[in-house]
């Protein structure tokens, strides 16, 4: 018997007869015989579950995760704490095992927490529409180009060089297809190059693309830069990180169209990358043109309040290649640990927690500033992620950290040439002033001992 | 239906966690920031900063958990009853999956960690992808897409720098009429045009209306086998030498590899780009509608294009074992399609389920999963369904099988619909329903080998139970269902003028 199924001999038997063939191979009559794979898969034997987690807590033996070093690494990921109740929750096999909720009368648990989760998205970034979820950040950007290029009928994308490097790839990989061009705006100060990106945007341009905080940790001006957007006719894309929004001022206030972003830091863990989810918020405008699952209220044949799937006359199974788009995964359990982590917030939490990072977030820069051999990359205001230059080859000395039991940051130099000497070091509320501390007492040793050495080395 | 006769549940009504909320409650407590504390103002432009939080619900912990919890309940779940939807594959999640995938060095695994400290992640990955390859019979694998339906674009992206590698420009991508929504949709995302293909009665390609339309113009041809009635298009070779011959790319939608596995690989038919559903087959839990993955196996001549990084493995040089590392330097790839390396968590669970069965048990799955399909389409043939619910096409089937409401709608005035929500009241989620769209009142049935004899049974003997009594009051399905929290519900209304978030 294998495993996870019940079939006995006796019961194979009988659908067997039931069926009108002698054995299951003769099922597989229908592939025609040169198609037939005829010997066993070169895979190994199955195993029991111990060893299954044997092997697997091997493999996982051999990862330096977050509990094994002192994470600083952002990025666009962060070691938040996720609260013990997300896991209770999502762990829950009523939320855990349901398809999409295709059946709204026995769905009625999932599609109110997409509603709820909405509603949270909608507050967070100040616009009034929500979908229930995307694969992911980066991707989510580039369904926005998507959109743009519907509301608008152009196909030319600006973009900041301060949007998530992952994000710029991934829109120039989904433009192949939307046959858009993307044109990419400088950092001046850690900062979008304003006047280089209002030269940027002219009547041909769908959507101009900004992050906040960008992905050098800087706060941008996104009202102002977006201005050259509006006079253009252009849709405000703004990628912002939700656990900045306690605090910055929400994308909604600064005339942005549509708000998007990697929604990690809400109650899901790091998971070397995934699964999370992306979120995607926009005016009323978009509301048809919007991509993905949207949860939606309504009643029921006696007067009962209910949730549906809302407005799916955009998607595939309807619309089919005039669908607004080909995502139909909302990522509903991670969208369900988002809103559990936000309830568990709250109101007050939730601004708390963004405040308690931007205290330590300054605390950490200015320690940091102050250690021989590191120097701000940018003077621009940060939230919770800031750069610096090392007087050392970074890769060295985030060698020399992690020995010491410390992932200092994010090398910048693979994606900002100009920045090889970059490191981005992230905080969230698990990084005490103790480790605040040490990382600049490592990055300081680090630095020093380099920078001993090549001395060694050219004498 | 009356107020005496709503069940608790019904009577309770919906309210959400804004309406529970009450100024001054919370639950979080925060660490003390602990660092010197200077104005916010001081720190960020004011006319940055955001004057004042968003509404977020105001609860302690007991009554989010309460909340949660009784949310939970107005689901219906796989852990919980049979759930026969076509084309979905809801087999069982193993347990173990969760618990593997919690581990530290999994969860808390920062994807920018530098490769040297993630080899256990990175050889987890590289297996996955060894192991893909194999089932899929395609050298190369990229684990990247995050869905099905990405995988989709992935290959349509992936068929366009081919041919403009080779400097051809081609503009249309055949898709049969019956083909997934997402197949369409995603061909326009890549900027090609659907042409349509007609399907045969056996839910096969149109042989003749397929020779037709490729010509070299034609750049990919997009699939499933077993196609959408749960039938071996039998021309598959014939297809793929037809496409082959006019420089196109054949593209197989992976929602139906359950059937196959250990008995027949996509690669073997000529397919030169595959999208596994890592939810569907290996086992990955649908979550209410995500997160699944949909990582693809291409060709040699599709490989230089896969998306970046990619996931490799490097003989050491010195004697020592081999080191596993990320690739950024494919000069020829598409890029990327989303942030860092995929959905790493569903990669734990798929490599943890394929352990776990190994190739005897992976092949046994599939054959159960036929076997299942086959019984359960016997027992239907019986009595009342084999009536009013006749097979599609009568053969043998391989995973699912498709049955038509026709005779049922037009003798008994039942649409498949009301059988569908009739259903609900006996505590089984319905198959799929109206697809595909070229057999009239659709419904596409998928045990999967998960399910027993005795559930196959019940179902079955429920269908037969629901019939008998519409042939005498067919009024009771057509208001289906009465038990469920809550009825039918206004869909229309929903779409017309929509509400999708809570006012405050």
């Amino acid at each position: 018997m294998t495993r996870y199924t019940s079939a006995t001999a006796g019961d194979r038997a009988e659908m067997l007869a039931a069926i009108g063939v002698d054995s299951a191979a003769d099922l597989f009559e229908q592939i025609p015989e040169p198609l037939r794979l005829g010997r066993p898969l070169r895979l190994p034997d199955g195993m029991s579950e111990a060893e299954v987690y044997e092997r697997l807590a091997e493999l996982a033996g051999r990862n330096a995760d977050a509990e094994a070093q002192v994470c600083f690494v952002g990025a666009g990921m962060y070691d938040h704490y996720v609260p013990a109740i997300v896991d209770a929750i999502t762990q829950r096999s009523e939320f855990l095992t349901p398809y999409t909720p295709y059946q709204p009368e026995i769905s009625q648990g999932g599609l109110q927490v997409m509603f709820e989760f909405q509603t949270a998205m909608s507050e967070l970034t100040g616009l009034p529409v929500s979908n229930a979820g995307l694969y992911e950040g980066p991707s989510a950007l580039a369904s926005a180009g998507y959109l743009a290029i519907g509301a608008t009928g152009r196909r030319r994308f600006v973009v900041s060089r301060g949007v998530h490097p992952h994000s710029r790839e991934t829109l120039a990989t989904y433009s192949q297809g939307y046959d858009a061009e993307v044109v990419e705006v400088g950092l001046e100060g850690g900062a979008t190059d304003a006047a280089a990106l209002a030269a940027a945007v002219d009547g041909e341009t769908a959507a101009v693309f900004l992050q906040n905080p960008n992905f050098l940790g800087a706060v941008e001006d996104v009202e102002a830069l977006g201005a050259a957007a509006k006079e253009h006719g252009a849709l405000l894309v703004v990628a912002v990180d939700p656990m900045t929004l306690g605090i910055l001022k929400p994308p909604g206030e600064c005339g942005a169209d549509i708000a998007l972003g990697e929604g990690q830091p809400l109650g899901n863990r790091l998971d070397f990358g995934g699964p999370s989810f992306g979120f995607f918020c926009s005016t009323e405008a978009q509301i048809r043109r919007m991509p993905g699952r949207i949860a939606g209220e309504t009643d029921d044949v006696d007067g009962r309040r209910g949730f549906v799937l809302a407005l799916q006359t955009r998607e595939q199974h309807i619309r089919r290649e005039k669908a607004t788009n080909n995502i139909c995964t909302a990522q509903a359990l991670n969208a369900l640990g988002a809103m559990v982590h936000l309830a568990w917030l709250g109101r007050e939490g939730f601004r708390e927690l963004g405040e308690l990072l931007v205290q330590r977030t300054a605390y950490a820069r200015e320690r940091l500033a102050a250690v021989e051999g590191v120097e701000l990359l940018h003077e621009a205001p940060v939230a919770r992620e800031f750069a610096v230059r090392l007087d050392a080859p970074v890769d060295r000395v985030l060698e020399r950290c992690a020995e010491r039991g410390i992932a200092a940051g994010y090398p910048l130099g693979r994606e900002y040439p100009e920045f090889s000497d970059g490191l981005l070091v992230a905080i969230t509320e698990r990084r005490s002033k103790g480790q605040i501390d040490e990382l600049a007492d490592a990055l300081g040793a680090a630095v020093a001992a380099e920078r001993a050495g090549s001395e060694a080395g050219v004498r | 239906m009356s107020p005496e006769t709503e069940t608790p549940m019904q009577r309770e009504r919906a309210q959400t966690i804004y309406e529970k909320s009450k100024a001054g409650r919370r639950a979080a407590v925060l660490p003390e920031a602990g660092v010197p504390e200077r104005p916010l103002a001081e720190l960020i432009p004011s006319n940055l900063l955001r004057s004042e939080p968003p509404r977020l619900p105001e609860i302690a912990e007991p009554e989010i958990v309460r909340h949660y919890n009784r949310l939970s309940r107005r689901n219906f779940d796989l852990d919980t009853g049979f759930y026969p939807l076509g084309s979905c594959t809801m087999k069982h999640n193993p347990r173990l999956n969760e618990r593997v995938a919690a581990l530290p060095g999994h969860a808390r695994l920062h994807p920018a960690q530098d490769p040297k400290r993630a080899q256990g992640a990175l050889e987890l990955m590289w297996l996955l992808q060894e192991s893909l390859s194999e089932i899929c019979g395609l050298p190369h694998v990229s684990l990247q897409p995050s869905a099905g339906s990405h995988g989709e674009l992935a290959g349509l992206l992936l068929t366009r720098a081919y041919h403009a590698d080779r400097g051809e420009e081609r503009t249309k991508v055949l898709a049969p009429d019956t083909s997934h929504g997402t197949n369409p949709a995603s061909v326009t995302m890549a900027g090609y045009e659907v042409v349509k293909v007609a399907t045969n009665e056996r839910g096969g390609v149109e042989m003749d209306d397929l020779r037709a339309k490729v010509d070299d113009d034609v750049a990919c041809l997009m699939l499933t086998n077993p196609n959408t009635l749960g039938l071996f298009d039998e021309n598959i070779a014939e297809i793929a030498s037809l496409i082959h011959a006019a420089g196109g790319t054949l593209y197989y939608d992976g929602a139906n590899l359950n059937a196959v596995m250990g008995h027949s690989r996509p690669g073997d038919m000529g397919f030169d780009i595959v999208h596994v559903n890592l939810h569907k087959s290996f086992s990955q839990p649908h979550g209410g509608g995500g997160p699944g993955a949909g990582p693809i196996a291409v060709s040699d001549r599709i490989e230089p294009f896969l998306p970046r990084p990619q996931v490799v493995r490097r003989e050491s040089s010195n004697g020592g074992g081999p080191s596993f590392d990320l690739d950024h330097e494919r000069p020829k790839s598409i890029g990327r399609l989303r942030g860092f390396q995929g959905n790493f968590g569903v990669f734990v669970r798929s490599y943890a389920y394929i352990l776990s069965l190994g190739a005897d048990g992976l092949a046994e799955a599939s054959e159960t999963a036929v076997l299942n399909a086959n019984y359960l389409k016997a027992r239907l043939a019986q009595g009342r369904a084999g009536q009013r619910l006749p097979i599609a096409f009568n053969r043998h089937c391989m995973h699912e099988f498709v049955l038509s409401g026709k005779p049922m709608k037009k003798e008994l005035g039942l649409a498949t619909l009301d059988l569908a929500k009739r259903l609900l009241d006996f505590g089984f989620h319905p198959p799929t329903v109206y697809f595909p769209l070229l057999v009239e009142e659709a419904l596409m049935v998928e045990p999967t080998e998960t399910e027993t004899k005795e559930s196959l049974d019940a179902f079955a003997d429920v269908i037969e139970q629901i019939l008998a009594e519409a042939e005498s009051d067919p009024e009771i399905a057509k208001s289906a269902p009465y038990t469920t929290p809550v009825r039918r519900l206004d869909e229309v209304k929903a779409t017309r003028r929509p509400v999708v978030r809570q006012p405050l």
